[in-house]
């Protein structure tokens, strides 16, 4: 009995260890891939944390102004709800209370990109068909990928720890912010690594955890509006959250960063189990058959944008509408609570306008709004190139379409997708804030009016991404770097109190302060024609070029 | 007969790499035209430019009496085209495909498309990840048969097909030259060539190397012949065209057996010489496909030529 029991544990020892073969290979070839895009991410987000330190101290480099700051922002609901509140008013707790949850949603967005593009996107590709029939384990790709995510976000955390440390901030207090915000990003290579189970398309994995990591950021802001003296549960729920509890600079309680590595544990494993129980390729979800003939819809250049796009339009469309929904909602109860404070109200005036704190809290989101709908006008642009480089475009464009009538069909979801996009956005908002102040009737048109006047504005970073694609398709992703400039200009001016020309930079410093101030039509037009402009130049670009 | 491809002294260049260095084509309306070189010879280069795809730097080419680049939207109503990696869309089933395709183009017929399916074996409710390469072909194959153009453009369409979908690929093949219709065929399958085609033009490192009926480049080749020999054979070596001679004794030094390779034209002289050594037995073999196509894809490179690329 023993000598038959004997091999067949081995067996399954063996299969145990042979699940992870292959590990260190996969690991240098995603090390090798990403040399670029890696250190750009990780140098990016910790020269932004550092730059933001020393912008507060010639700001803020006395005592009662620090003080002055974190008064008014903790007396404000809206305030908290957008950048937490100050839990200590010493330079490094200002840096914390800046950059804790912005930092983590950073190293969230990189981590989910990581991930996905080393598992999912590796079998939708075909490529990982090929890896994996060499000596590589079941649960190699997806140990590589993590590997990959961790290192990143350990040396975001090192980095951070060490550029404000050579700052002259508290060691600890340094130590403890970067790692808040490789946590919350090591906690999202976990939800990425479940996600890329669930789905077979890598667009649709990053969909699911971009949801959870909006989702998690809407529960922290509405916490951080609702709070009193003690921090909400609704903070402790959302990872986004858990870098604010961590406290840095302000007692620095360590144990809390145990959360996020238990959420990406935990995550992980499930992932692993999800992985173990799926077929290479294949999603949880089983396809179901098609329908054997097109409909009537689908025909044409137009037909076929529409049935690629509506999906991610929809999906946009809901997120905006119940992110704005709860915006609006916290407006009036957070608002009531600072009464007469002039700090609160100059943040406001150079964020939002100069009306009262309310219109400069709609507005302001309002402009967030905007800034995020560029992320999904330049998305919208570049699947273009997708379908350009994934080999689609090509029997498109050898049927009766002309390249004009093939972007045209892809371009009206960047154009009339955002403005669509934004409205929905407006609308939740509106309800939101509507309802809240008892006035439907007379708040929702002002405040759809606001969100939808972002949209010349989101228009201006689509443009771009059409010109770049049309003349130089190679870097077609850099576009993503203007819709990043405009959302980095936006968040950290108001605060950092930026020059005017950098404020000029983004499209969005142009705008108006809506609902609020007196609009006049010259920055739309402007913003307008120069978008318009933009896409023209990318459009005759790409009449001239070879395609393919 | 009128043109349905003129390509004269094409050129492509990329980045550094010369992919077309001064190309001929010309395929006359209603052949089947057999487009054949090594890969990153420039066919699928080529390809792309008479599709409008790609620019070209030099030259002159023309597709149905139109220029490419320019009429591309126009042409492309009379035209259907075959990757040789067709890629779907995921959440497109194949039916779906098919028909966007045929509305693309210039149209198609409802009764040959279902007829299609039913020869492919086409289950037209698959949505595109689930497709395997030889069905994604496929796909392809009933939207290009099923539509209603003058012209078909097929690059490598049968890479994944198994031997019964090929034969239904050379019967459809058949009836669109039936119809009238013209195609231009790349294809590594030589006894495909061999049976479908009207002409072929070789192509190497980006310039046509021979272009003419089978029958034609047959003449060109070299053929083999082996002999038994009663005398010595001398002064083979020294006449024209005749290659790789080898000598062997028979029946203990009795008899020789001679092989050698002759160019055409240079038989006759072969034969007299070895008449004249006294002829125990001869065979000559005319040269196969393969060997006709190896010597057109490893030979000399033509003057002028440089790199390659494959695109």
């Amino acid at each position: 009995m023993t000598a038959v029991a004997a091999p067949g544990t081995a067996r399954r020892h063996a299969s145990r260890s042979w699940q992870l073969a292959g590990t260190g290979t996969l690991l240098r070839l995603a090390v090798r891939r990403d040399r670029v895009m890696l250190p750009v991410w990780v140098v990016a987000l910790g020269l932004t944390v550092m730059s933001t330190a020393s912008a507060f101290r010639t700001l803020y480099d006395t005592a009662s102004g620090r003080a002055g700051l974190a008064r008014s922002t903790n007396a404000s609901g809206s305030l908290r709800a957008l950048y937490g509140p100050v839990l200590d008013d010493a330079p490094g707790g200002l840096v914390a209370w800046r950059m804790v949850a912005l930092g983590g949603v950073f190293a969230a967005v990189m981590s989910v990109v990581v991930v996905v593009r080393h598992t999912r996107e590796e079998e939708e590709s075909g490529r990982q068909e090929l890896l994996s029939s060499a000596v590589v384990g079941r649960r190699a790709p997806l140990t590589a990928a993590l590997l990959t995510a961790l290192a990143a976000n350990v040396l975001v955390a090192l980095l951070v720890a060490a550029g404000l440390a050579g700052l002259g901030l508290p060691g600890g207090g340094a130590l403890a912010l970067g790692l808040a915000i490789g946590g919350a990003g090591l906690c999202f290579a976990g939800v990425a690594a479940v996600a890329a189970q669930l789905t077979e398309s890598a667009r649709a994995a990053k969909g699911i955890a971009g949801a959870v990591l909006g989702a998690a950021f809407v529960l922290r802001a509405a916490g951080d509006a609702a709070r009193g003296g003690a921090s909400s549960p609704l903070v402790w729920v959302s990872p986004v959250g858990w870098g604010e509890e961590v406290r840095a600079f302000a007692g620095n309680r360590w144990w809390v960063l145990l959360l996020p590595c238990a959420a990406a544990a935990v995550t992980a494993a499930a992932a692993y189990a999800l992985a173990g129980r799926r077929d290479l390729g294949a999603g949880l979800l089983a396809d179901r058959p098609g329908a054997a003939a097109a409909s009537r819809r689908l025909a044409g250049a137009y037909g076929l944008a529409w049935r690629l796009q509506r999906g991610s339009l929809l999906g946009w469309a809901l997120a905006f509408a119940v992110a704005g929904g709860v915006f609006g909602a916290i407006t009036d109860g957070a608002t009531e609570l600072v009464g007469d404070n002039d700090g609160t109200r100059e943040i406001f005036a150079r964020m939002g306008g100069h009306q009262g704190i309310t219109e400069a809290f709609l507005s302001s989101i309002a402009g967030v709004l905007g800034m995020v709908a560029a992320l999904y006008a330049v998305g919208s642009v570049l699947r273009l190139r997708a379908e350009e480089t994934g080999g689609r475009a090509e029997p498109v464009l050898a049927g009766a379409v002309s390249r004009l009538r093939w972007a045209a069909g892809h371009l009206a979801f960047a154009f009339l997708g955002t403005a669509a996009v934004l409205a929905a956005g407006g609308l939740g908002m509106g309800l939101g804030y509507g309802l809240a102040a008892g006035d439907v009737g007379g708040q929702l048109p002002r405040v759809l009016g606001a969100v939808l006047a972002q949209a010349p504005a989101a228009w201006v970073p689509a443009g771009l991404a059409v010109l770049v694609f049309g003349a130089v398709p190679q870097v077609s992703a850099g576009a993503w770097a203007a819709a990043g400039v405009c959302l980095a200009i936006g968040w950290l001016g108001p605060v950092l109190k930026l020059p005017g020309w950098v404020m000029g930079l983004s499209p969005f410093g142009h705008l108006p302060k809506l609902p609020g101030a007196v609009a006049s039509a010259v920055p739309f037009v402007w913003l307008t024609a120069l978008a318009a402009a933009l896409t023209c130049a990318g459009l005759v670009a790409l009449r001239r070029r070879d395609l393919g | 007969m009128t043109k349905a491809i003129s390509v004269s002294g094409l050129r492509k260049v990329f980045g550094r790499t010369r992919a077309l260095d001064g190309l001929d084509l010309a395929v006359e309306a209603g052949e089947v035209h057999g487009f054949l070189g090594p890969n990153g010879a420039g066919k699928s280069t080529t390809i792309r430019i008479l599709l409008g795809l790609l620019r070209p730097d030099g030259g002159a080419a023309q597709v149905l009496g139109r220029d490419p680049w320019r009429d591309a939207v126009e042409l492309h109503r009379r035209v259907a085209y075959v990757p040789g990696d067709v890629t779907l869309w995921r959440n497109l089933s194949g039916g779906e495909v098919i028909d966007l395709f045929l509305r693309l183009r210039g149209g198609g017929d409802r009764a040959r498309r279902a007829g299609l399916l039913e020869r492919f074996e086409l289950d037209p409710t698959k949505k595109g990840r689930a497709y395997s390469k030889g069905n994604r072909q496929k796909v392809a194959l009933v939207a290009a048969f099923a539509s209603d153009g003058d012209l078909l453009v097929l690059d490598e369409p049968t890479s994944g097909l198994d031997p019964l979908m090929e034969e239904v690929f050379q019967q459809c093949v058949a009836e669109e030259r039936e119809r009238g219709r013209t195609v231009l065929l790349s294809s590594h399958v030589l006894s495909e060539v061999e049976a479908l085609c009207d002409r072929v033009s070789i192509v190497r490192r980006g310039v046509t190397v021979e272009t003419g009926s089978l029958a034609e480049l047959r003449h060109l080749t070299r053929t083999s012949v082996t002999a038994e020999l009663s005398g010595a054979p001398d002064g083979l070596t020294q006449l024209p065209g005749v290659h790789d001679v080898t000598v062997r004794p028979l029946h203990e030094g009795r008899a020789q057996q001679v092989r050698l390779q002759v160019d055409p034209g240079g038989l006759d002289a072969v034969l007299h010489r070895l008449a004249a050594c006294g002829v125990l037995g001869l065979t000559s073999t005319p040269p196969t496909l393969e060997e006709l196509f190896l010597r057109h894809y490893q030979g000399e490179v033509p003057a002028g030529a440089a790199g390659t690329v494959a695109r």
